[in-house]
């Protein structure tokens, strides 16, 4: 059994889209997840060794796919 | 959670984890993304897939009752189970599983209030081992369809005084600026919404943390709109999935009598030929 830790969301616009951003570690995992603000399907999903490689590959993806 | 008009629905993320592991207690998480059960639940809840698990897979329609008693009876869920749900994105397709289970006479179900977004950020115990209950014989009661209304009965009742449509997509959605939101695929031939509707967002009946706001503040979100208890409530969306949130806030939450989720909703209104369509705010 582990716990969620660090769980963060922030709030940015990427190409016009105000987008959620939501990153936490669960166990040796942080994961990252970027969804549309309204209705917030996430539809970017990254998983790393840290929260800064993480947040970097989501918002690049997200980038692309916007 | 006491002022609701049915405070029973719903449920804590403090008591579910004084009650996961009861006997006459399943949990089950429901998520719009389907791979956020993997990376860690509620330990012993299961999870269900709302695109394989949750509906007809071949026609689009509801779960079949065959089905559902599969699913339920593989999950360890009696009829005499309470069922606790929850997921990703406000309970979102959490609450799209609770509206079939009640249709399909399903005794005690409920939501975790904040859903797992909560859960997480409380920093709760979570696992990625998978719950593997000992399957039960489930018996669905025959499908009562009271709280579903169907394409012919609306295109005859949209436009009555008697009427209140509640569109609970996005702004841009319903003013008709896009089809449908980014990342999602379903989408329509014209967009816009039914004439006479009002736009009060899902997401409005939530507070940040994804609990519930409170009775007066939803009590006051719809009123403002002219929805109304008196009124035959219509709820729908793109697919039907966050119109059930809004149907369960309506119906349980507020307690307003006679409240229906329009499943079909805008992939269906905005494809049919000859349908009546308003843009504009």
């Amino acid at each position: 059994m582990t716990q969620a830790e660090g769980y963060e969301v922030e709030r940015q616009t990427i190409k016009g889209t105000p987008v959620k951003i939501t990153s936490y570690q669960i166990g040796n995992i942080y994961y990252c997840h970027v969804a549309n603000e309204d209705p917030g399907a996430v539809f970017v999903r990254c998983e790393g060794d840290s929260r800064e490689q993480v947040l970097e590959a989501a918002i690049a993806k997200a980038t692309e796919r916007l | 959670m006491a002022d609701y008009a049915n405070p029973g629905v719903l449920v804590s993320t403090d008591w579910v984890d004084q009650h996961r592991n009861d006997a006459n207690v399943r949990v089950v998480e429901v998520d719009v993304d389907t791979k956020a059960y993997e990376e860690g639940h509620v330990p012993g809840a299961i999870g269900w897939n709302w695109q394989t698990q949750l509906c007809d897979t071949v026609q689009r329609d509801i779960i079949k009752k065959e089905d559902l008693e599969q699913l339920l009876g593989n999950s360890g869920i009696s009829d005499d189970t309470t069922v606790v749900l929850y997921g990703d994105n406000n309970n979102w397709f959490a609450a799209w599983a609770l509206w079939q289970l009640k249709m399909y006479g399903h005794g005690d179900v409920r939501l975790m209030n904040g859903s797992r977004a909560k859960w997480l950020a409380e920093g709760r115990e979570v696992t990625t081992e998978k719950a593997t209950p000992g399957a039960t014989a489930y018996t669905a009661k025959a499908l009562d369809e009271t709280e579903r209304i169907k394409l012919a009965e609306l295109l005859q009742s949209h436009n009555l005084d008697s009427t209140a449509l509640v569109d609970v997509r996005s702004p841009d959605e319903f003013t008709g600026k896009i089809l449908a939101p980014p990342g999602l695929p379903e989408t329509c031939q014209r967009p816009g919404h039914i004439p006479g509707a009002q736009n009060i967002g899902w997401g409005t009946a939530c507070n940040e943390d994804g609990t519930f706001k409170t009775f007066e503040e939803l009590k006051s979100l719809y009123e403002s709109k002219g929805v109304t208890a008196d009124k035959n409530v219509v709820a729908y969306c793109r697919i039907g999935e966050r119109s059930s949130l809004s149907w369960f806030v309506l119906k349980y939450l507020l307690g307003y009598p006679n409240v229906r989720n329009y499943d079909g909703s805008w992939t269906e209104w905005g494809n049919l030929v000859g349908a009546p369509i308003e843009r504009g705010a």
